[in-house]
Formats: structure tokens, sequence, C-alpha cells
């Protein structure tokens, strides 16, 4: 049983009840919801005659079924419409908070919160969305729940769950050039497999986690549950108040002192105790891209697709799988694999730091001819500030396409979707069969510097090859 | 395909049905009712869709379309089912397309409680249980009788010790599955919690 560490003491200061039936009762700080989570949970509360408890602790925003080209209501698309009907509905209706198209404050929820400074050390957030372990970044306990658990918490603010364990992920070293958050947080769900985090939190740690960005951060927490962590955080320092500080809804400067001695008061103590502890070596993490169908099947750029017999007796069937849906064969390098479509954006790799970067390799370059290319901006703020930077005419003169902000070709509920077997690479985060629309489409996870590259050259390329040229 | 769909409610102690096999691991969410069925505000029409692309891939073939399985309710599966996103809609076509309990080598976390959530059961049991279940499937049907109270699902020729969180037993035998008005009742703590934290004082309301 862990004991002292930030997740523990976070758990405690939140815990409401021990329920009759062993599990607890945990008040949730910040609820945020979106378009596809909740209409049945509101639905649900009218129907057992019961009022929303804390309005003013519930939040939301649309990202899910938001057109990126042509926003204007009614949206062609009729469901989607009813949707963002209902939602719009729901938050008059309940007095709840909606960032709406327009706002300038619209966008995927996990980039909206940080950047409106909601999320923040210490707190329990959750979301009708498995990703909500993103805003871990900045020490909360954030984690996914259903609907069932969204209509519990708009009725009283807390759920009944299960304490975690806690898995400690120490990071050694540093990431070298050309490699990015994207690549160590592949690379470790890749060294532990994709179900090792079932009934833990993951606590990133260690000179490179500290020497990460806050952007960099959430980057890494954001895929912690394609590790089977429902929830990922990482201890808050002066960067998490930095990034915080002055945000539209970040304490006023007259509390300021108080909530920082606060929030340092939740680290994880220097002999905390550990679940269990794993180490890392940041420095030897490639350019990593996934081969499968699970965001665990990845290598390095340089690496041949594993055999069979060079795969664990546990994953030879799913291995099995990839081969057959994916095409690609086993010991065949994955560098050169032929790319048609390439999208930067999500919650993952959708912020200003991941257009920069990405922009930073296309610029004074074309994609290739047969590349389909675009980028999603995670929300509108994000597409502003790029916007005032020249990124997107960056972007568009490289041939990509500048859309409007959402999730968008993440999991293809609006229209922009993988055809036929086309393969994309692909800055957001899950790569299983048909997430990106297509049924026997394929998607190869990388960071937005190797999608970049991928779309100039039109393969698979080691984005560090490039920038030495 | 279950037409007539009643929703569970309260304790229940058994579960009598036919079992299902759905061999492979990692089977996510996305594959269980991929995301364009997601554009919907409620769950009603979902069962129909339950493996839509995997179903469609395997023209007829994939268990929920044979016609032997056309009535069962217990699903039998491997590792890490249910992993990906946290869409309760998954649980949702699964229960309304007739599954009323599941049986596997191992869950994940937000789909198990999604399901715990809405009334579906979830047991585990080693590799080497599971794989006799789906060998037997192969060219035999099989009825259990799960007995929540001894975790037990034994059918004529079969018998197995069913895993199953402590919290969740409890919950189904006593019907607290369905945790809203549980919650409520502890309405004094959570406003009492409310004014305790911290960061309610020292932010600025949103
Ligand atoms: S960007 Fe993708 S992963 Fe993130 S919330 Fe949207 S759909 Fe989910």
């Amino acid at each position: 049983m862990s004991q002292n560490t930030l997740f523990d003491k976070v758990w405690e200061l939140h815990k409401v009840a021990n329920l009759p039936g062993g599990t607890d009762q945990i008040f949730i700080g910040l609820h945020l919801i979106h378009e596809v989570t909740s209409p049945q949970a509101f639905g649900a509360l009218k129907d057992k005659n019961l009022k929303v408890k804390f309005p003013s602790r519930t939040v939301a925003t649309v990202d899910h079924i938001v057109p990126t080209d042509n926003q204007s209501r009614p949206f062609q698309d009729n469901l989607a419409e009813q949707m963002i009907d209902t939602l719009e509905k729901n938050c008059f209706d309940n007095k709840i908070k909606f960032f709406n198209i327009g706002s300038g404050k619209q966008g995927i929820v996990h980039v909206v919160a940080p950047e409106l400074g909601l999320t923040q050390p210490g707190m329990t957030i959750a979301c009708g969305d498995s990703h909500t372990s993103t805003h871990g970044a900045f020490g909360s306990i954030a984690f996914g729940i259903g609907t069932s658990q969204v209509r519990d918490i708009l009725a009283s603010q807390t759920i009944a769950m299960n304490k975690l364990k806690v898995r400690q992920i120490w990071c050694e070293n540093k990431l070298s050039n050309g490699t990015y958050a994207k690549d160590l947080v592949l690379h470790i769900i890749n060294y532990l497999g994709v179900k090792a985090g079932v009934g833990y939190a993951y606590e990133f740690a260690g000179p490179a986690i500290s020497a990460l960005s806050m952007e960099e951060r959430m980057t890494i927490c954001n895929m912690s549950i394609e590790g089977g962590a429902r929830c990922g955080y990482i201890n808050p320092d002066e960067k998490t108040f930095s990034y915080i500080k002055g945000k539209l809804c970040s304490p006023p400067n007259k509390n300021w002192d108080k909530a920082i001695k606060w929030w340092e008061s939740l680290q994880s103590d220097e002999n905390s105790i550990y679940d269990d502890v794993v180490k890392i070596d940041a420095a030897k993490v490639e350019p990593t891209v996934t081969w499968g169908i699970t965001p665990g099947q990845s290598i390095g750029v340089n690496q041949k697709i594993p055999t069979l017999e060079e795969i664990d007796p546990n994953d030879q069937f799913i291995a099995g799988e990839a081969y057959e849906y994916m095409g690609f064969k086993p010991g065949q390098p994955i560098k050169d694999i032929p790319i048609d479509v390439c999208f930067i954006g999500s919650c993952t790799n959708g912020r200003i730091s991941d257009l920069r970067v990405a922009a930073q390799v296309l610029k004074n370059h074309k994609i290739a001819k047969h590349i389909k290319a675009f980028v999603v901006p995670g929300s509108e703020r994000v597409a502003k500030e790029a916007k005032e930077e020249g990124l997107d005419k960056v972007f568009m003169n490289a041939g990509f396409q500048w859309r409007e902000p959402g999730c968008s070709m993440c999991l293809a509920m609006n229209s922009d979707k993988l055809i036929g077997n086309q393969v994309s690479a692909s800055s957001s985060n899950r790569n299983f069969k048909g997430r990106q629309g297509s049924p026997n489409g394929r998607t190869l996870l990388m960071s937005p510097a190797m999608v970049a590259v991928a779309a100039i050259k039109g393969k698979v390329t080691d984005v560090r090859d490039f920038l030495r040229k | 395909m279950n037409n007539q769909f009643k929703p569970p409610s309260g304790g229940f102690s058994k579960i009598n049905g036919k079992c299902i096999s759905l061999i492979g691991d990692d089977i996510d969410t996305d594959r269980i009712i991929p995301a364009r069925f997601l554009k919907c505000i409620n769950f009603d029409s979902l069962g129909q869709f339950v493996f839509d692309d995997d179903r469609k891939a395997l023209k007829g073939d994939h268990p929920f379309d044979l016609d032997d399985n056309k009535d069962a309710s217990i699903l039998i599966v491997n590792c890490n089912f249910g992993c990906g996103s946290s869409r309760e809609h998954a649980p949702q076509a699964l229960m309304r397309w007739g599954i009323k309990a599941i049986i596997g080598e191992s869950f994940a976390d937000i789909f198990y409680s999604n399901c715990i959530a809405i009334g579906i059961p979830c047991f585990t049991l080693s590799k080497k249980s599971i794989t006799i279940i789906q060998k037997h499937l192969e060219n035999k049907d099989l009825f259990f009788e799960i007995d929540l109270f001894k975790s037990t699902a034994s059918s004529r020729d079969l018998k197995f010790n069913l895993e199953i969180k402590k919290t969740s037993r409890k919950m189904f035998l006593s019907g607290e599955w369905d945790t809203t008005s549980k919650l409520i009742e502890n309405n004094d703590l959570i406003e009492k919690k409310l004014n305790d934290l911290p960061y309610i004082k020292f932010n600025s309301s949103i």
C-alpha cells in the first residue's frame, strides 16, 4: 500500500466517506463535460428527479463532434447538431458554464482546462473521457469516468471508487535531440505493456520529467491510460506554478502565496512508499513509431517490426492480429513505410508547442505530392496564438490544410476520416482498428515532428536525419 | 440479440445463461462500439451495432452473428478487455445486445467500473480456465449458473471459482451498484467537504 505520495494525500483529502460496499466516496473538485458522454447522464438525472448539486464545479465545452472545416450552425451533420444543441440546453437549464464555439475558449476539453487555469495541483478532476489523465501533469488526481459516474457527479459531486495503487516511473537522464515527450511515453508503454497500469496510478518522476515543459508533461500524462493506468501525475514544481499564474481561473494575486504553499505541501514525500517503482533511461529513447493496433506495439524508427519469436508469448496473439490488419511484414524496417495521410492535433499533441515544433520542420519545405495533411489546433486559443506567430502560414505554404479546433481525426466523429486502408502518420494517441474512421484504416502514432517530416518525405523518416541536413 | 431490453435493477445473486466466447486480447471499446455510433443522446439503439466493424469484416462469421449464440448472455473474453476510450456506450451496447455478465482473464479499469455502474458483473478467471471454457465452446453449447454468493460458475460438467472484487460483489448482492442514491445520502458530509477544501476558498468562482 502506497503511503505519503501525492496520490495518497489528495485521495485522503477528498474522501467523503467509506461506503458500505467497501469503496470510497470521493469528492470531485472539477468536473469537465462534453457533448458525447454527458447527454445520457443529464437524462438519467431527470429520470431520478434530481438536480445538479454544485453547478459551478462543472465546466463544459464541445470537441468530439465539431466539424473542423465549416462550423456555421446548424451543422451540416444533423446528429452532430443535435448533440451540441442538447449540450447547450443542458448547460443552460442547469446553469453550467459552457465554452462554446466562437467564445475564444472552446477546444478539446483536456487542452482547454489547463489553459484557462482550471486545472490545478491537488484537485480531483473527472471527465467522461479517458484522457482526463492529462490533467495529472499539474499534480492533480485526474481520471476518466463513464456516463453513470458523470450522472453521479452531477447529482452529488462525488463518485464511488476503489483507491488505486501507485507505481512510480522514474525517468533517468534526458531525452536526446530530436526525441520528444511523445517518444518517451510511447517507449514507456511499450516497455511496461498496455495492461500493466490496470489498477494503478502512475507517478512520473526523475530528471527527464523535471526537464520537460508543462505541455510536454501533459503529453506524458495524457497517454497513461494507453498503458492501462487510469490516472497519471507529476509532482508540481516551479514550472507548474508559473504556467498557472495569471490564467483566467487561477488563484488571484492576493491568494497566490497561500495557493503555492498548499500546492507544495502535497508533493510526494521523499520517503513515500510506492506499490511499485520502475526505472527508464530517457537517453536511450529514440524517435518512436507504432507498427500495430495498440499503442504498446511500437519501435524506434531505425528498428525492424518484431517477428513473432521476438515477442513475449503473452503478446503474440495481438501481434498476429496486428500483422494481419496492418499488412506489414514481421522483420520489415518501419522506416520508409509509405504514408497517405498526416494528422497533427489531438489532446496528446495539439498544443502550441507541438505546432511550433512541426512548423519548424516544415518551414521552407513542401509536403510530398500524394500526401493529404492537416493540422487541427487543440483549442481556439492555440489557433489564435499560432496565427499570431504566423504558424498557420508555414503549415499552409507547406501544403497542410489549416483547420478549426476539435478532436477531428483523432477519432473521426466528424467528416475527417481515413479512406479504405490508407496509412496515417498521426500525432494522436490511439492506433486501434478503425479508430480514424475507416474500418481498415491504419494509424502510425508518432511525435508531431515525425509527422511533419513524414509529410515532406511521404514515408516514415527519422526526423534526426532530416534536422541534421 | 435481445429485443425486449429490460435494464437490471436491485440486488441479485444468480445469473443463468448461455455462454458466448470472443477470443482476443486488448479488445478496445472502439471495437466494441465504433465512434460513429456515439452520435446519439441516448443508449437505446446501440445493441444492434455492437462490434459493427469486426462483424462486417467477418461477414456473418463473428460470434455475435452466429445463430447458435443468439440467446447468449454470458460473455467469455481474454485479457485487458475494454481498454481504450471511457465510452459507457460500450457496455451499454453489450447489455442491450443481451449480455448480463462477463467472465475474462482481465479487464481495463474504466470499462470494469462502467460495467459495475450499469449492472453487469465482470469476473476473472485464470488463462487456463478461460482456455478450457473457450475450447469447450468450440463445439458445444455451455450454460452457466453464476452464483454471486459463492462466486462460482457451474454447468453440468464444469465448475469454476470466479474472482470478483469484494466491493463489486457486495454491491450486486445488495443492489447498491446503482450508486446515486447511496452517494446523495451523505449530503451533509459532501457540503462539509466542499467548505473544507482549500482550493475552493483561494480560487475565485469559475
Ligand atoms: S483528441 Fe482524441 S483522445 Fe483527445 S479527447 Fe478528443 S477524441 Fe479523445
